[in-house]
């Protein structure tokens, strides 16, 4: 029963996010558009390096390869098919690098995932350079803010589907096996590199699409633009602060995060990477397992 | 409601005042939010921070900065009634993101609802705010932009206007003046050519290639390096091999030093050598450490005229450093000519773009600045330091141009 409560009020809400560029301005709409990618990138993240506790610096890898695949294909395919295509391409390159690095631990795995998304960005240039001439490509596609928006909101309740669903399967029990003891969990029969490899898979493949669906809103990409690794840091840092190992984490980390860095923009453009840095340092300092745990610590507390 | 009243109030004032035509009318609905208003906002987000920050720093932030505290302290931008606003400027930091940049407009259109929005540095940037430009009828002078596609931007968003010209025009002007050498018989037929693995760098070795092929020119040495390339001495000493006495090299501020260095010491000294972005830049003699007569690049000035002399000591005071030779006096044109388009049709916005694109404007490029097709074609396409400074020496273009002066002399 309380299951079925939780979907009607998240239907709701996602209902209520759904109209709501009906009746805001597009300054606001944008503000939504980015903070629901966030959410999305955050939440597809922690799908995987929540339960594995591998820190994964490859977001931005993913996402410049499927803003990539639309400003590539965009003009010969129709649209729906070119985010198949991105889906594709995003599953084929999470299936070959998981293959080869999954066997990768702790700090081995954050430096080569940081180096894949250097890499992939180099080898885009070269390819561009080399091969077809062309640095810089265009995306006329006819979306304003509102309909990459409800595309990206599609798209974060599908992942929190995914997410939750996860959470209550059988893999999501070798999940939490895996997460506390990788030997302990492969002894007890758990499969732990099919595991691993199924949600790096589903989460790399998501991350693409956020790339993917928001491609159009920059009119024209480069590798500088779209692998740009702040992508990569701001998912680590909002997923950090909800709490990687709980559903909902990623999204509260997220939405305060990205709101401070409108607010801090908006008020204070000088100064924006001197409070960003402080806010780093607050959050692995105060709350390294972030706001949810703290809360629930904090409860715990003064229950006793 | 009361502005309203007070509106309606005040042009029936106008219009009993004066017997007015229907162009009168348009003045007195400008005069009217003039005497509504205290200020004039504009809005521009560019790139404080992040690898975008040093271009903007060079051509474009100083510009703005420098405009608006000129047109403030004459009291503020004249409006047709001949009264004046002063700027109220808003200025954001995009962090050389464009999800940034793209949501730094919207919010100055429509959360600050500026009167004007002035435009990023860079042809991505400028590229991903011209839907919303277009889309909020700002009139968007995309200055440092150098694309060859402008004439179709132009047709995409009408109130566009570009003032960089684009890659084919600069490589063109250049083929020129290296055939007009070679059928002098100071050259040879081949050419060494490098090109960073950039933006800037593909896009004008794009152009490049067909251009010196069409002229008959054989590209003995074509090479591009990745960004990251700090030591040249391969690629000096392989150019140098090539026989070719035209060097050529499409390249970023740092790339460009240290070429310069490197062929300086190698003593490579081929009669022609043209480098990329920087050898344009104020402090490119000081980096070289001796004479860089001879050397060319994109951009240049015509040393005679004196509006632009006046408009270099200007920003030497006010910035506290020279302008580059090149896209600066673009930019700083075109604020010009908004502020006189704003001048002589107000502040609505379609008036100005209109203004834009139709006027004869005196700016620091000239008397009677003027757009083609909502384009500045009247660009120093190439330029050649001379005693000591860069001298626009292109055949085509600019007006005045001196001409160039070839072989190269020795480095010092």
């Amino acid at each position: 029963m309380k299951t079925s409560y939780a979907f009607i009020l998240a239907g709701g809400v996602l209902a209520l996010l759904a109209t709501a560029p009906v009746f805001i301005s597009d300054y606001w709409t944008g503000v939504l558009l980015g903070m629901t990618g966030y959410v999305t990138l955050a939440t597809a993240w922690a799908l995987f390096s929540g339960p594995t506790r591998y820190v994964s610096l490859a977001t931005v890898a993913f996402f410049g390869v499927g803003a990539y695949t639309v400003a590539v294909l965009n003009d010969i395919m129709p649209y729906p098919l070119v985010l198949l295509c991105a889906a594709g391409i995003g599953i084929t390159m999470a299936l070959v690098v998981g293959l080869s690095t999954l066997r990768l631990a702790g700090v081995y795995f954050v430096i080569f995932t940081f180096g894949l998304a250097e890499l992939v960005r180099q080898t885009v240039s070269w390819w561009e350079v080399n091969v077809t001439y062309t640095m810089g490509r265009y995306v006329f596609l006819p979306f304003e803010g509102r309909h990459i928006y409800w595309q990206l909101l599609a798209l974060a309740a599908v992942t929190f589907l995914i997410s939750w669903s996860i959470g209550r399967s059988r893999i999501g029990l070798a999940l939490k096996a895996l997460g506390d003891d990788e030997t302990v969990a492969a002894h007890s029969g758990v499969d732990v590199t099919r595991i691993k490899l199924l949600l790096f898979v589903i989460s790399s493949t998501i991350i693409t699409l956020v790339g993917a669906i928001q491609a159009p809103r920059w009119t024209y990409i480069e590798p500088s633009i779209v692998f740009n690794p702040t992508v990569s840091f701001m998912t680590l840092i909002m997923a950090l602060l909800g709490g990687a190992m709980r559903l909902w984490g990623p999204l509260v980390g997220a939405i305060p995060l990205f709101l401070l860095f409108e607010w801090l923009s908006g008020t204070f453009p000088d100064h924006f990477s001197i409070i960003l840095g402080l806010m780093f340092i607050l959050i692995v300092f105060v709350m390294p397992n972030g706001v949810l745990a703290k809360f629930d610590s904090l409860r715990k507390g003064s229950k006793l | 409601m009361k502005n309203a009243f007070s509106c309606a109030a005040s042009v029936a004032r106008h219009f009993t005042t004066y017997a007015v035509t229907s162009l009168a009318i348009a003045a007195s609905v400008t005069s009217v939010s003039a005497q509504d208003r205290d200020k004039i906002s504009i809005g521009y987000a560019i790139s404080k921070s992040g690898p975008n920050a040093g271009g903007a720093d060079m051509t474009v932030t100083p510009n703005y900065e420098l405009w608006i505290k000129e047109v403030n302290q004459a009291g503020g931008l004249k409006l047709p009634d001949g009264s004046r606003l002063p700027i109220e400027a808003i200025a954001y930091d995009d962090r050389s993101s464009a999800e940034e940049v793209v949501r730094a407009v919207e919010r100055l259109a429509t959360q600050d609802k500026v009167d004007f929005i002035l435009p990023p540095w860079g042809t991505g940037f400028n590229l991903a705010v011209a839907p919303l430009m277009a889309k909020f009828g700002y009139p968007h002078l995309a200055g440092a932009a150098v694309t060859d596609k402008a004439p179709d931007f132009v047709k995409r968003w009408d109130t566009s206007f570009w003032f960089m010209g684009g890659s084919a025009d600069y490589v063109s002007a250049f083929t020129k003046i290296l055939v007009a050498e070679r059928d002098a018989g100071r050259i040879n037929n081949k050419i060494a050519m490098v090109s960073v693995a950039d933006g800037f760098g593909i896009d004008l070795v794009k152009a490049a290639r067909p251009s010196f092929k069409a002229a008959g020119f054989e590209i003995a040495y074509d090479k591009t390096f990745p960004p990251q390339t700090s030591d040249f001495a391969t690629i000096v000493s392989e150019a140098s091999n090539s026989q070719a006495d035209t060097f050529v090299a499409f390249t970023y501020p740092p790339h460009t030093f240290a070429l310069t260095k490197q062929s300086k010491i190698a003593s490579f000294n081929p009669p022609v050598q043209y480098l990329g972005v920087g050898a344009g830049f104020p402090v490119y003699p000081g980096i070289a450490g001796s004479s860089v007569d001879g050397v060319m690049s994109l951009g240049g000035i015509d040393p005679n005229n004196e509006l632009n002399t006046a408009y270099r000591e200007k920003h030497t005071e006010i910035v506290g450093r020279a302008p580059d030779y090149w896209g600066s006096v673009l930019i700083y044109a075109s604020l010009q000519m908004l502020g006189q388009a704003i001048e002589r049709v107000g502040l609505d916005k379609a008036a100005v773009a209109k203004e834009l694109s139709t006027g004869t404007f005196a700016t620091v490029l000239g008397d009677e600045t003027r757009l083609e097709d909502n384009q500045l074609r009247a660009i120093n396409w190439v330029g050649q330091w001379q005693n000591g400074q860069f001298v626009a020496v292109s055949p085509a273009g600019g007006s005045g141009t001196a001409a160039v002066k070839l072989p190269k002399p020795d480095w010092e």
